[in-house]
């Protein structure tokens, strides 16, 4: 019991000597500009695709799953309404940054998992280069960036795909599906659920650089904190979305 | 302890660049280094000898403060290691090159790349010409000009860590560290790497520490033999005099 007390202080502690190293490292001089660049190209770029479909599909199958029940109130011509604000306040932050955990912040773990076993990481070290610099600062701020970004791509492509279920009867124009769609939303739809994913955006890439850069020596070690990643950033997007909304009901919805 | 190579005449003209006074350090309940006294003198090849887990690597990541012992103290270049700022032990360890098992080279980056990493991160340097020089020059001194853009994936064991050794050589280092260079490789590559060892070390005019089981890494390259044995230096000399010991746990190394 104590030393699972102790333990788990112990990590609180590292967590948060790392996370002070990485604000440390931010603003310090020798910033690696190429290399975020190349981190947003892999974790942004590279993740359309999965991110575009997820969207579009959220959108289709919520107006498919809602359109029946709500017809059967007679409020058919609510569903591109509810789909939007649905969509925009909660299902595409939380959905995508869960996605992104499992796709980014595994692939993180394991990248720096790897690097750590083969020493990769001294190496660095003994150089005398920063590695935190280098393989921590860039990767958590391109995940930062890059999350609200995939995030609102994946708001737009929901909506089109709200409009192509919705359409496959021919129920709609194209204007006023999304005359309908946007008239109930209103800025502070938009902007606390903006301002979350750029928190689960930190917390997948601030995971997946612990995980990885603190992995035990050994190959096991890898596959474990590319799990232990995904994880511990999925249990922190659900825990900071809980707080995000509890906060945004008090300060916005009031 | 068995007999000193150098007399002490000897060793008071030679500068110590590395000085270990009584370091011990443990993992948990296990003490890996029980009490560790040794020096590394200027212009020397050092070679460690000792089982699996004696401690041997434990004690050069103490050397560049990749470890840090619990007692003890440990001198590199008239500096204490543990009483460095962060700076200052950053400006220490692009004095002390390091040589990992793997070569550890960043499987990302070409070749070009991972010999560019240390000049533009470490020494700063932006010209691109003066760059492209330093990069051929060592990749010439190690016999491998031609692998300069290929990935360490498609590099042999052998030519990973003669590009391993490349990327240390290029900051120039006083002292050079090998963690088991021969390591994995058949004994013809094995002796390459040694003869390359030695090579470096009349080329760079380094100090050097080689930590290895390898008793034809060691008879090529070493000027004195340290033996460790459960944490500590059990046996010092050069290889003719430990080839000769009567010691059966220094001897077996020899059979």
């Amino acid at each position: 019991m104590t030393t699972s007390v102790k333990k788990v202080f112990e990590e609180a502690g590292n967590q948060i000597s790392f996370m002070s190293g990485f604000f440390g490292n931010i603003f310090s001089r020798g910033f690696e500009g190429n290399e975020f660049i190349r981190q947003c190209f892999i974790i942004g770029y590279k993740s359309l695709s999965l991110v575009g479909i997820t969207g579009f599909i959220l959108g289709f199958v919520m107006t498919l799953q809602s359109e029946p029940t709500m017809k059967g109130f007679g409020a058919g011509s609510f569903v591109p309404g509810m789909v939007a604000i649905s969509i925009i306040r909660e299902i595409c932050p939380v959905i995508i940054a869960l996605i992104c955990a499992g796709k980014i912040s595994s692939s993180i773990g394991a990248e720096l998992g790897s690097m750590k076993v083969s020493e990769q990481i001294d190496a660095m070290e003994v150089s005398g280069a920063n590695p935190i610099q280098y393989l921590v600062v860039t990767r958590i701020l391109a995940c930062t960036i890059m999350i609200p970004l995939l995030t609102l791509m994946a708001d737009a492509l929901a909506l089109l795909g709200g409009f192509t279920a919705s359409n496959i009867g021919g129920h709609y124009s194209f204007l006023l599906y999304f005359n309908k769609a946007f008239s109930p939303l209103t800025f502070v739809d938009l902007l606390p659920s903006f301002a979350k994913t750029i928190f689960f955006g930190f917390a997948i890439g601030f995971v997946g650089c612990y995980k990885g850069y603190n992995s035990n020596r050994g190959t096991e070690s890898v596959g474990v904190a590319a799990n232990s990643a995904v994880v511990s950033a999925s249990l922190w997007i659900i825990l900071l979305d809980a707080i995000a909304v509890q906060l945004t009901s008090v300060f916005a919805y009031n | 302890m068995e007999t000193l190579t150098k007399n002490k005449e000897q060793k008071e003209n030679t500068k110590t660049v590395i000085e270990l006074r009584n370091v011990k350090k443990s993992f948990g309940s296990k003490n890996v280094l029980t009490d560790i006294s040794m020096d590394l003198f200027k212009g020397e090849n050092l070679v460690v000898l000792g089982k699996s887990g004696t401690g041997k690597s434990v004690t050069i990541k103490c050397m560049v403060g990749l470890l840090v012992q619990d007692e003890g103290s440990v001198v590199v270049l008239d500096e204490d290691v543990n009483n460095l700022s962060s700076p200052d032990l950053k400006e220490l360890r692009t004095k002390v090159g390091f040589l990992f098992q793997s070569g550890a080279l960043y499987d990302s980056m070409t070749v070009r790349e991972n010999l560019e990493f240390p000049l533009t991160r470490v020494l700063k340097i932006k010209d691109q010409d003066e760059i492209k020089q330093r990069i051929e020059e060592v990749l010439e001194a190690v016999g491998l000009l031609s692998a300069i853009d290929a990935m360490p994936s498609d590099l042999s064991g052998g030519m990973r860590k003669r590009i391993g050794l490349a990327r240390t050589l290029i900051l120039k280092p006083e002292i050079m560290l090998y963690d088991e260079p021969t390591t994995g490789l058949d004994p013809i590559t094995s002796r390459e790497i040694s003869e390359l060892i030695l090579l470096m070390q009349k080329k760079y005019k380094t100090s050097s520490i080689i930590i290895t089981h390898d008793m034809a890494c060691a008879e090529i390259t070493s000027d004195r033999i340290l033996v460790m044995n459960e944490g500590k230096v059990i046996a010092e000399g050069n290889f003719e005099e430990l080839k000769n010991s009567q010691d059966e746990l220094v001897g077996s190394f020899f059979k």
